[in-house]
């Protein structure tokens, strides 16, 4: 890697952090592996491995369950995973940490229990033009079920969200807005706290989308003053098939259950069943134990760089490609916002995305092309797909030099 | 890169250039939309069959240099040819697309350029997309879909 970004953040070692990560040693197709498709899901480092290797090896039991000490010990792990959540996004408590397959299983859990019992006939509920299908298609769902209005807050060609168009949706109807924290697809970084202090202006509960930004800037969701935050665990280094739905205790607890079973009842008669207590809940079955602890070590991990340092790292590698990219012609940017976060998306005249992934990963560069499950976001801006490089901690200058000149390539074979 | 090469060959990226038969069809009595939505690949395929023979075929639509190929090659290797003998055509270029064991390229003529692309599983899906979509049509289906 260059000077440029070692020097950009003190204190910050790049090249310490990527041996953290073993899979980054490896070669695809015989050469280096250049990873930026981050914002489809992170490396992770060999502080979670080896979770989940010694959770299985030396503390697996089923949780809430047993008075065995294999038992106690999963379920302290497990607890102790919560509260690392909790602190993770300054929580009021730990049991306003919901644990979920992931942001999509999250924002279905409230879509399916504060949406069904709040959005009734006639009303509305309120997103953006730039979310992931997880935003959309749990409310079109409901509001099917309910005879209810879903209605998209425009953006403009920079991607970024009109707020006056956004506010004047807003009315007596509105029952919940629902917008990402940032954009997956074009990196926009959209004002949540403003959005909250809007939408909470006339009454409206906000449910943040975080599974782009909770890995790459600090969240406090007291600070936001968001009612529900999800994440997924896979996208901020930790395992896959865990994530979070941070919600409101007031709210948490004014709604009905989701799933039924096993761990989210008090007691259970033919005749009549006592549900559990927060966040018990809303966690029926037996859970993802190892991936809670892991995205616990995963979180832990992080705090050690410093999410901090790794949102100026991860800024001065936007500012780096951003550079670098607008001077290839023929390349469009597609995502400007002012306020944005590492994700560079861009088309190409004349060659499509789907083969530009393609011809990077035959140099070892693995980026995501397609409509990255944002296709009204596509309409939007009149594209099928883009390609799409997303960073995280470990990226370098370097590897943004080899995706211009895998771009550089892939214009000799399209010549 | 040798492989690449052999993905997109000189052909294919002059067919996705240029693509033959890339127009809408006035008077087509049969029609379809195929859809990859992994990637947003889209194209209408347009016939005039008449008497189990497709006098003639075009398409619309929009996707990466491989189904764009494909679908113009597609489109010069059936006109004139029966439903039957298109279903054939599509059962051998998909063998040999998706690599199957003993699959036979003789039958294909110029469409056998296509074989690199079993190198490249995540690709297949491209190459077929205009054929499923053909498929869809001469058996009377709207939309087809990759997945």
């Amino acid at each position: 890697m260059s000077a440029a970004t070692a020097e950009v953040v003190a204190g910050f070692d790049v090249k310490k952090v990527r041996a953290d990560f073993p899979i980054l040693s490896r070669k695809v197709h015989g050469l280096p592996l250049v990873y930026l498709d981050n914002a489809a899901t992170t490396q992770k480092p060999r502080a979670v491995i080896d979770t989940l290797t010694r959770y299985y090896t030396e503390e697996n039991a089923n949780i809430h369950r047993g008075v065995h000490q294999l038992s106690q010990i999963a379920t302290d792990a497990h607890d102790a995973a919560r509260r690392t959540v909790q602190r993770f996004l300054n929580a009021a408590d730990p049991a306003e940490i919901i644990f979920t397959r992931g942001a999509t299983e999250s924002i279905n859990l409230v879509a399916q229990t504060y949406g069904r019992t709040h959005v009734g006939a006639g009303d509305e509920v309120v997103i953006t033009a730039m979310e992931h299908h997880s935003n959309i298609v749990p409310w079109q769902i409901l509001c099917e079920e309910k005879g209810a209005r879903l209605r998209i807050a425009p953006i403009n060609d920079a991607g970024e969200l009109l707020l006056d168009e956004f506010e004047a949706l807003l009315n007596a109807k509105t029952k919940l807005v629902g917008v990402a924290h940032i954009s997956n697809a074009l990196g926009t970084v959209n004002p949540i706290a403003r959005i909250v202090e809007i939408a909470h202006s006339k009454g409206i509960p906000v449910l943040v989308d975080g599974a782009q930004s909770v890995p790459h800037l600090p969240v406090d969701v007291q600070a936001l003053g968001c009612d529900f935050y999800a994440f997924s665990g896979h996208k901020i280094y930790g395992p896959t098939g865990i994530g979070v739905l941070y919600g409101k205790r007031a709210l948490l607890e004014a709604m009905p259950p989701w799933q039924g079973g096993g761990d989210m009842i008090r007691s259970v008669t033919f005749e009549k069943t006592l549900y559990n207590q927060l966040p018990y809940k809303f966690e029926a079955g037996t859970p993802d134990i190892a991936g809670a602890i892991g995205l616990g070590a995963a979180l832990d991990y992080l705090s050690g760089i410093g999410i901090e340092n790794a949102l100026a790292h991860e800024h001065a590698l936007l500012e780096y490609g951003t550079k670098a990219l607008e001077a290839i012609p023929g390349l469009r940017l597609i995502g400007t916002a002012k306020e944005k976060a590492g994700v560079l998306s861009f088309v190409m005249e004349n060659i499509h995305p789907h083969d530009i992934g393609t011809i990077l990963d035959q140099q070892g560069i693995a980026i995501r092309t397609g409509h990255h499950c944002a296709q009204p976001l596509m309409h939007r801006f009149g594209i099928p797909a883009t390609a799409r490089a997303s960073l995280a901690v470990y990226n370098t200058t370097a590897d943004l030099d080899a995706l211009v000149g895998g771009i550089h390539k892939l214009k000799e074979v399209f010549a | 890169m040798a492989d690449l090469r052999e993905l997109y060959q000189e052909i294919i990226l002059e067919h996705s250039k240029t693509p033959r038969n890339f127009r809408p069809m006035e008077g087509a009595n049969r029609q379809a939309e195929g859809y990859n939505p992994l990637c947003g690949d889209h194209y209408t395929i347009f016939m005039d069959v008449a008497d189990e023979s497709i006098r003639d075929i075009s398409f619309q639509g929009s996707g990466c240099a491989i189904s764009k190929a494909s679908a113009s090659m597609m489109s010069q290797a059936l006109k004139g040819k029966t439903r039957q003998q298109a279903e054939e055509l599509f059962e051998q270029f998909h063998r040999v697309v998706t690599g199957e064991p003993g699959s036979d390229t003789s039958a294909l003529g110029k469409l056998e350029i296509f074989a690199g692309v079993a190198n490249f599983p995540t690709r297949i899906k491209c190459a077929t997309l205009a054929w499923h979509t053909l498929q869809a049509a001469l058996r009377g289906e709207q939309v087809a879909s990759t997945e």
